[in-house]
């Protein structure tokens, strides 16, 4: 499937996309400054998914994308599947996977 | 029941409290605040210093997540660590007695020396909460800054300073930015759109002496001999680990405080993690210092589970560094050289806007549209040494994982080095095929 940038596909696309997506942190990029919970609409508390290397599962999140857009360090990206198990990478290293 | 003891309050001290509560629910954790300001995030205040965030979201921890941990958090600094005791003076001049101890006290910015006038009221670091708020409040009256420094730390001064409508002089020693990271293109990348915002970049120009009137900076004189008019003067050149305690308690230090990759110290009950701590490997010896968040934060974790009594060793990573230069995030993997374009050792490539790299099946990115976008893969014989990438993100994780998982490049090795190669494309493709035919479990 072709991929790109979210906002550029159509409105079709972009609704399937949502509809199949969440918000997956990648925890090693993360220093915690709270830019993503503080952008979040409807009050998620996002950092705290990205400290503990959750993706975003809540119900309520309406995969918006704006703490994707606003992190200033890449920490977060929306994906269909969990290709990029970001959780994977624990606080243990290399030894824990 | 064990008591541990940790002293300092910073994502390598709260890490080893998550990590001893994971594995002791029974034992006692007291955690010793250095700074009064308790658990908050320090790579956060760059962006409490430009506007973007309040003060308030700089704290990860609610008090329920405190409480959840079961920890007794006291605003008491340590003043004196007896191993043989096992006890601690605290600042009141209270004591308190441990089974295990962690030192967790970070770094310090480094203070220049020589310098006359660095103790005037106006001359500011950007090292912890107080030194932020100090900025923001002076910027109200004080509209023309002088920044010294070479690093990110510095740019985050000038970028905070610039967005709050101060006048920003940035003093650059060298011909460019953090060349010692950076190469050309990258350096004058970011100094342009510095430039852009309407920062004022001297080059070769350090500072002599910071000028004053009535206890306020008043100005700077180069070295050079020039002055410059000015309220503000930024200084970030560097960090230096919080070694007193220990020193003073008779433990082994260098720059930092030498732990075995266990976080232990030179006394067997005692632990260090974070910023503090430089690892001494059998094989490899002392390390370098790493002050990183993330580092921090496994260091912790690490030591507290050492600290409850499951043995875990620290396997130190490939160094991997993010950052926002100049509004472009930066990732920096590996090995990425001197920032020279003749290092002997290392074969560089770099590619800027004019591909379609960024885009890659599978994933969706939504960081919206950087301006610039730029990536430098450093090739050595069979696998990627290291890599940089400004702008999108895209390819980051991708080469994280080439990169820290040694991943063989043999198939595309030529095809990265010919010349005008479109290396995006070739690490998208080699990537899609190399994921597909190893499995998830396999992958960072």
């Amino acid at each position: 499937m072709s991929a790109g940038h979210i906002f550029n596909q159509s409105e079709v696309t972009r609704q399937k996309v949502l509809a199949q997506g969440y918000v997956v942190p990648e925890s090693s990029r993360c220093v915690q400054c709270g830019i993503c919970s503080f952008s979040c609409p409807i009050g998620i508390d996002v950092r705290r998914h990205a400290w503990i290397g959750q993706p975003v599962k809540d119900s309520h999140c309406i995969t918006c994308g704006e703490c994707v857009a606003r992190c200033p360090r890449g920490v977060l990206r929306f994906e269909r599947t969990n290709i990029f198990d970001s959780a994977k990478l624990t606080l243990l290293g290399k030894e824990a996977v | 029941m064990k008591r541990y003891v940790i002293i300092g309050a910073g994502a390598a001290g709260v890490a080893a409290a998550e990590a001893i509560r994971s594995q002791d629910s029974a034992g006692e954790i007291v955690m010793l605040a250095g700074e009064p300001d308790g658990f908050y995030s320090r790579p956060g205040l760059a962006y409490y210093l430009n506007g973007e965030i309040p003060e308030k979201q700089l704290r990860p921890f609610r008090n329920e997540d405190f409480k959840r941990l079961n920890l007794i958090l006291r605003h008491d600094p340590a003043a004196a660590l007896s191993p043989e005791e096992h006890s601690i003076r605290l600042a009141s001049g209270k004591s308190i007695t441990y089974d295990k101890a962690l030192i967790a006290t970070g770094a310090s910015a480094v203070t220049p020396r020589g310098v006359t006038g660095a103790d005037l009221d106006g001359v500011v670091k950007l090292d912890n909460l107080g030194d932020a708020r100090r900025i923001i409040k002076l910027v109200r009256w004080r509209k023309r800054a002088v920044v010294i420094g070479g690093g990110i730390t510095a740019l985050e001064i000038v970028e905070g300073l610039q967005a709050r409508g101060v006048k920003v002089h940035y003093f650059l020693r060298g011909d460019r930015y953090w060349g010692s990271v950076l190469d050309e293109t990258e350096s004058r990348i970011v100094e342009r759109r510095l430039e852009e915002e309407g920062v004022t970049i001297h080059y070769h120009t350090e500072l002599a002496e910071i000028l004053g009137k009535r206890g306020k900076v008043a100005g700077v004189r180069t070295k050079a001999g020039e002055t410059f008019k000015c309220g503000i003067v930024g200084i970030a050149i560097g960090v230096r680990p919080n070694i007193q305690l220990a020193v003073e308690a008779g433990l082994e230090t260098d720059r930092g405080i030498l732990v075995n990759p266990y976080l232990q110290t030179s006394h067997p009950d005692v632990y260090a993690a974070g910023d503090v701590t430089q690892v001494v490997y059998p094989d490899r010896g002392k390390q370098r210092l790493n002050v990183l968040w993330w580092v921090a934060r496994r260091e912790g974790h690490i030591a507290g589970l050492n600290m409850t009594g499951k043995e875990r060793y620290y396997h130190p990573d490939v160094p991997f560094n993010v950052t926002r230069l100049a509004g472009l995030t930066t990732t920096i993997i590996g090995s990425v050289g001197r920032g020279s374009d003749h290092d002997d050792d290392l074969l560089g490539i770099a590619r800027g806007d004019s591909e379609t790299w960024r885009e890659l099946p599978d994933a969706i990115v939504a960081q919206r549209g950087f301006d610039v976008n730029h990536m430098r893969l450093m090739v050595g014989e069979k696998h990627l040494l290291g890599a940089l990438i400004m702008g999108d993100q895209t390819l980051s994780q991708p080469l994280h994982h080439l990169v820290t998982n040694r991943v063989d490049i043999t198939p595309i090795r030529e095809k990265l080095l010919m010349p005008q190669a479109p290396i995006g494309e070739i690490l998208v493709e080699y990537w899609t095929e190399w994921r597909q035919t190893h499995a998830p479990s396999q992958q960072p």
